[in-house]
């Protein structure tokens, strides 16, 4: 077991090891330059030599990225272009509604697409199952943003005209400022994120736990007289789970880039957006920061999957 | 020829046509047939992809092109959209141009893009499934882990950054989705090969001298024709919402060519005064990913019966 968690670890540091080499080459073969960005049109050849020589780009490339790299074993990922600021700061800075955008749909759509999906697996074919089928193919159809437009449409626009003021359309609200404009600024971020991602684990759920419940060890549980719930939902369930949890850790993991959608629908300034307009700016620490930050959560969430293997299923031996 | 003669031969060809043997192929065909949603996505699919075609006949018609303005009637006074109506069948956008001309040219670059991409990626992934799947070893290794390193990848995310650099088009918006879907594909075609590749057909091929590439392509790709159809039906929908949220960010296809995402972004300022705006591109490409899906799911159904069926209107005999 720690053998097997430390090979992943070091695959995991080379992944994202490569990834910032990756991000890092894309910006030099770029024909753009930050420099010239910056200084506007009417600067002078000398102002943009010197706004290219303070922020260290008339260095050799491998000089840069040694820099880069060095800031970075310390856990600082250097200063953004545009905001004489440090990376970590404006990261950090952004990261609350991101994080509330994504905690708080990951337990809703975790939770309802896993409901609905035991619920049609035990009804089978009944109306309820086609009813959950409908709503499945309709998630895995809907792109994010057309959701989002929707529901601002329905939820905010038309229930506004109608004199209902429940949700509003967009902007984010400090959750120490303000807990109950908080969430009410979240619900829609939150239903539109989870909808789509929830279609996933209603249909992962449902023919996981139908492939389980035909098992025998099923079949014992209930000739050994268990009430039907036990069964479902301690035997059947606990082992059915296990497609799931792979699905969660990786949405888990890319959420970081599926939240840029969300953000920029309902205006959340969270980290996508951020990565939005670092991406217009050219702002290349900005840019690098953010995909390492994503990178390393789909590295750490893929880690933690496969080590839970372990626990839910004690068939599966790492090696 | 005597009458007799020929009422046996006809017989006989009857009789020959009976126990004929069918291909899977040819059985999966006659099982889709009998599914009536999985016809009717087909139906709607080929609507679709005329429309796209005779797009330019459609504009025609209608009479105005896709970028054309209509500065007369196709802006109100107050400088906003038109509803729908007879100069306009389904309104007109911010510039005054005919949304139902440019959703309908907005089919092309969704279908397109999906159809390119897909064909891509399924193609680098079943090349590189097979080829890690069937020789093992350090080949396998490097080109799992290096299938890996691209399922790591923040894809959203460094797309955006690929394309801000290289610059938004048709091309490079083919290229980042192919490139983020391929491994997908590959990493299920190298669990077949592996699978594939113990079975004693593999082995008379080779003990009757046939080589690697000869085994590969004769013996082990046609096995891999049923997976790799399903799945490729399958990412065709994300393929098409993929690029509709490339082009919705302002990073796909450039503008003033519509495309159902780009379209859609131009509404998010007035859909409180254009639902038009919002509706008739929202739909199209809602309707588009659908039919793809259920397509694709009755493709599925139709080549392994045995899997997990998720829409069904067929009649299953014997059962409620």
């Amino acid at each position: 077991m720690i053998r097997f968690l430390v090979r992943r670890t070091v695959f995991g540091i080379l992944v994202l090891w490569l990834i910032s080499v990756a991000t890092f080459l894309l910006f030099f073969v770029a024909p753009h330059d930050p420099a010239r960005v910056i200084t506007g049109r009417l600067a002078t050849p000398e102002t943009v030599a010197l706004v290219r020589h303070r922020l260290g780009l008339d260095q050799p490339v491998l000089t840069q990225y040694g820099h880069f790299l060095n800031g970075l074993i310390h856990g600082n990922l250097g200063y953004s272009f545009y905001n004489s600021t440090s990376v970590n700061y404006l990261i950090v800075s952004r990261l609350p509604p991101t994080v509330s955008l994504a905690l708080g749909g990951a337990i809703i759509w975790l939770v309802t697409g896993v409901l609905i999906g035991v619920l049609s697996a035990t009804r089978a074919r009944s109306l309820f199952d086609r009813v959950a089928t409908i709503f499945v193919l309709t998630g895995l159809s809907m792109p994010t943003f057309l959701l989002g437009l929707l529901l601002i449409y329905l939820l905010f626009f038309r229930l506004h005209l109608a004199g209902v003021t429940w949700f509003p359309a967009g902007g984010y609200v400090p959750l120490s400022q303000n807990p109950a404009a908080w969430a009410q600024h979240m619900v829609l971020p939150w239903i539109t994120i989870a909808l789509v991602t929830a279609a996933t684990y209603t249909r992962l759920t449902r023919s996981s736990l139908l492939e389980t419940l035909s098992e025998d060890y099923i079949r014992t549980a209930r000739a050994k007289g268990l009430s039907e719930r036990r069964v479902i939902y301690r035997h059947g369930l606990r082992s059915a789970m296990t497609p799931v949890v792979t699905q969660f850790g990786i949405d888990v993991g890319t959420l970081l880039g599926g939240v840029i959608v969300t953000e920029t629908v309902f205006g959340l300034g969270g980290l996508g957006q951020l990565a939005v307009q670092s991406v217009t700016n050219q702002d290349l620490p900005v840019i690098i920061g953010i995909v390492l930050l994503a990178a390393f959560f789909i590295v750490v969430s893929n880690l933690i999957v496969d080590a839970l293997y372990a626990v839910l299923d004690p068939r599966v031996r790492l090696s | 020829m005597t009458l007799t003669s020929v009422e046996t031969s006809v017989t006989g060809t009857e009789e020959q046509a009976a126990i004929e043997g069918r291909s899977p192929l040819q059985l999966a065909w006659a099982r889709l047939r009998q599914d009536r949603v999985a016809i009717a996505s087909a139906v709607i699919l080929v609507l679709i992809v005329l429309i796209a075609l005779f797009a330019p006949l459609i504009a025609s018609a209608v009479g105005w092109s896709p970028v054309q303005q209509d500065r007369t009637t196709g802006i109100s006074p107050e400088g906003l959209p038109v509803a729908p109506g007879s100069a306009h069948w389904f309104g007109t956008d911010n510039l005054g141009r005919d949304i139902l001309v440019r959703t309908v040219y907005g089919a092309r670059v969704s279908l397109l893009v999906g159809v390119v991409a897909t064909v891509a990626a399924s193609v680098v992934g079943v090349v590189v499934g097979t080829l890690a799947g069937y020789f093992g070893g350090w080949v396998d290794v490097a080109l799992a882990r290096l299938m890996d390193v691209v399922l790591s990848f923040p894809f959203l995310l460094f797309a955006i950054a690929l394309v801000s650099i290289v610059g938004p088009s048709l091309a490079v918006s083919v290229g980042v989705i192919a490139f983020f879907s391929w491994a997908s594909i590959g990493r299920i075609v190298r669990g077949q090969t592996l699978s594939i590749r113990q079975k004693e057909y593999i082995e008379a091929a080779r003990s009757l001298g046939a080589g690697d590439f000869r085994i590969m392509v004769v013996d082990v790709l046609p096995n891999l024709v049923a997976p790799v159809i399903v799945l490729a039906s399958l990412l065709m929908p994300t393929a098409i919402v993929f690029e509709a949220t490339l082009s919705f960010l302002g990073l796909g296809v450039v503008p003033p060519t519509p495309t159902w995402g780009n379209m859609l972004a131009d509404s998010l300022q007035f859909y409180s005064v254009a639902w038009w705006f919002v509706v008739f591109p929202g739909v199209a490409l809602l309707i588009t990913t659908l039919t793809f899906n259920l397509l694709g799911d009755g493709v599925r159904d139709a080549l392994d019966p045995s899997a997990e069926r998720l829409f069904s209107t067929r009649r299953k005999r014997g059962r409620r």
